[in-house]
């Protein structure tokens, strides 16, 4: 075992490095040497710690002190005094901005406390395919403690106290749902999971399947317990392999342990679970498309009311609820309404799984309390923008949610605030965007995927996104007019108040929020014919600067089409009507003299 | 095995398996197994971690030291795939990011075989429901 008495974990993350950490971690390994602890003192170079902000970052285990905003002039004080002597040195601690107090160990910084992990308590802590480590975590112990102490009533009522509201992206009261499928009658009624997961860069529903997925069986047959239903469905998509695999060795090892089938636990309970496969198709998200295809119709959504909870399956009661709303329901009922309903914002209880992608360093899975602010996922636990870049926006809520600018970077994210902004909760994707990223490219994006998506049902879904896209796209190839934005925006409206699902309600939002918050760009691709973020290809020009072109040939060698033509040692040319824009030139030339306007 | 039949049925399979995973909820446990857990979700697997588990598995047959290797769903780390985690015992869980053949070696070298840390520790940023 290690002869090390201590260790010092130096941050060694993008933001951390940026500041210097190198130059610390080699200041410490030069003045532990000079003061002969090599066999004492060990350094060690970590991944981000997510706390960018006050990077540099030290750790010194194992008495566990947080060092923050180290420069590699403090190495010296702190090998003296904290490793040397034992004495912590105070003005390198973290303070606290609310009681001006300083905190020596990271557990005490608010900064960890903002990510808490509900539906993904046994994410990447037990082996999903094995269902004694579930129960080892008080796994279906919830149900356990329904079928025998509890009436439906009391459970629905625990439900409702604890606030929970759908994290499909609706938000609708789980235990109010709950009540409603109770009241309705019928010989037979059912339990569906939504886990037909479809927003491009989302993959919460899937880690929790992939990692948990008996979480989302006990759930569901406390949910059958309550509404009186004795069968569930989980409605997969089949692009899910392993998820899928997951599931059906779940349920396999829950029918061999009795936890699912007829008497549960002595209880006179039959419960049973069966998957449904889906082909993938966005609209089938949407609990009345989802239903027909379930039932082998095709996958399209129909007027609300009757709602599922009176007519849904086979015109039977169906509760729906999303895989995030039932891996919720286990840890509610253990550990009771009043725990949960302390987490999170007024009318938001509890936490919402998040998967963060796009131009941000730590691309992951994060669960974070309702009332999170957008700043403190995107900087502190995102570790902020990939390469240094302006962060220019983000999106959430999917192809139906708004891109959010700086301005709302503090607004504390839950189901209210999130619309009142223009965008939505969705089901937890939140895309990251840096200023190379053209917001009307982004808008085309997303319509290009509702357009595929829209299954043909209304006309103004139908054709009224095509023609938005149309739009886009014309716009991105320069060839737009003022009066195009105009249009976009009567378009939206039409679309949103005609169309009959979600999908074609909500379809417009990319379009609309991308011209409330950045119409300098639309008007920049119209009136100048210029594309700010430099990624509409037709809109580029690239030109060679005559005073600064040597003639080495380089760009005209390496050229793909023969666009560019000159002498050797005389300036070259680039003819625009043969170049393809593909920035070959610009990268080679080894004089700056190509420019990109 | 036995069906469970009651909720003290359940409580007793509950107290039995726990101690199978006490070593990773309890890191002063003094069992004299080393725990590794690999990440093996989508993103994992997309990484190679099938390649990095089964290195683990191997490896550590082949030199005899006592581990108990398990697969586990993604940690959030998608950014730093594969990931994996060890417990020593008697010591607290440690996540290293990025963990292909080559840093699994130098994983099982120098942490497992030496307990000194090696470059590529992701802090672990969250708090648990047991908290």
């Amino acid at each position: 075992m290690s002869d090390y008495k201590m260790h010092l974990l130096i941050c060694s993350g993008t933001g951390c490095k940026a500041s210097e950490s190198e130059d610390i971690i080699n200041s410490f390994t030069s003045l532990i040497d000079e003061f002969g602890l090599e066999d004492e003192v060990q350094i060690v170079r970590t991944g981000c710690f997510g706390f960018c902000e006050k990077g540099p970052i030290v750790k010194v285990l194992p008495d566990n002190t947080f060092y923050v905003r180290v420069s590699p002039g403090d190495t010296e004080e702190i090998l003296k005094e904290h490793i040397v002597k034992g004495r912590t040195v105070q003005r390198l601690l973290y303070t606290d901005p609310v009681t001006n107090e300083n905190i020596s160990d990271s557990k005490g910084i608010g900064f960890y406390k903002k990510q808490i992990r509900i539906a993904l308590r046994n994410c990447g802590f037990i082996n999903p395919e094995n269902i004694e480590e579930y129960i080892a975590r008080d796994g279906y112990m919830a149900l356990g403690k329904c079928l025998a102490e509890f009436t439906p009533e009391e459970t629905i009522q625990e439900i409702k106290e604890s606030g929970l509201r759908g994290r499909g992206g609706g938000g609708f009261p789980t235990g109010l749902k709950w009540e409603i499928t109770r009241k309705s009658e019928a010989d037979q009624k059912y339990v569906v999971c939504n886990a037909d997961e479809g927003d491009p860069g989302a993959f919460m529903d899937r880690s929790i399947l992939e990692g948990d997925p008996h979480s989302v069986l006990e759930a569901m047959a406390i949910c059958g317990y309550c509404i009186g239903a004795d069968k569930g469905l989980v409605y997969i998509r089949a692009e899910y392999p392993l998820a899928i695999e997951r599931l059906k060795t779940a349920i396999k090892q829950a029918r061999e342990y009795g936890l699912l089938g007829n008497d549960i636990m002595g209880a006179k309970f039959n419960f049973d679970i069966e998957l449904r496969y889906g082909a993938g198709a966005f609209v089938c998200g949407e609990e009345t498309a989802l239903i027909h295809s379930m039932e082998g119709l095709r996958g399209e959504p129909t007027f609300k009311p009757p709602f599922p909870s009176v007519s849904g399956y086979m015109g039977k009661p169906t509760n729906v609820n999303n895989v995030e709303t039932f891996a919720n329901i286990p840890v509610i009922l253990n550990k009771g309404a009043n725990w949960f309903n302390k987490i999170g914002t007024e009318k938001s209880k509890g936490t919402k799984v998040f998967a963060l992608a796009g131009k941000i360093n730590n691309v992951g899975l994060i669960e974070v309390p309702m009332g999170t602010t957008l700043r403190e996922v995107i900087y502190d636990i995102g570790g902020g923008i990939k390469n240094g870049k302006e962060f220019k926006s983000v999106q959430t809520g999917g192809p139906s949610g708004g891109c959010l600018t700086k301005d709302f970077l503090d607004t504390p994210i839950d189901y209210d605030n999130l619309i009142a902004a223009g965008s939505m909760m969705g089901s937890g994707g939140m895309i990251v965007m840096d200023e190379d990223d053209c917001m009307v490219s982004i808008a085309r994006f997303y319509l290009e995927f509702t357009l595929e998506e829209s299954c043909g049902k209304c006309t103004p879904c139908r054709v009224g996104n095509k023609r938005l896209h149309e739009i886009l796209d014309k716009i991105t190839k320069g060839k737009g007019e003022v009066e195009d934005i105009e249009r976009l925006r009567v378009l939206s409206s039409v679309i949103k108040d005609a169309s009959l699902c979600g999908l074609g309600q909500s379809s417009p939002n990319p379009v609309l929020s991308t011209i409330a918050n950045f119409e300098n760009e639309y008007l920049a691709h119209v009136n100048d014919g210029k594309c700010p973020a430099g990624q509409c290809k037709a809109l580029l020009k690239y030109e060679i600067a005559e005073d600064l072109c040597t003639g080495c040939t380089l760009c005209f060698r390496n050229c793909p089409v023969g666009a560019i033509t000159g002498e050797r040692r005389q300036p070259h040319f680039i003819d625009q009507s043969i170049c393809i824009k593909c920035g070959v030139c610009f990268e080679k030339c080894k004089f700056d003299a190509i420019t990109l306007t | 095995m036995t069906k469970i039949k009651s909720l003290a049925d359940l409580k007793k399979i509950r107290d039995e398996v726990q101690s199978k995973i006490k070593l990773r909820e309890n890191s002063d446990h003094p069992e004299q197994t080393v725990q590794i857990k690999v990440g093996m979700a989508t993103c994992g697997i997309a990484s190679g971690a099938k390649e990095t588990m089964n290195y683990f598995v191997e490896e550590l047959e082949q030199q005899a030291i006592d581990a108990v290797v398990t697969q586990t769903g993604c940690m959030g780390y998608c950014y730093a795939e594969p990931t994996v985690e060890i417990t020593l015992p008697g010591k607290g869980p440690v996540v290293f990011g990025y963990v292909n053949k080559s840093k699994a070696e130098e994983i099982i070298e120098v942490y497992i075989k030496r307990g000194k840390l090696v470059d590529g520790i992701i802090p672990v940023n969250f708090k648990t429901i047991d908290e």
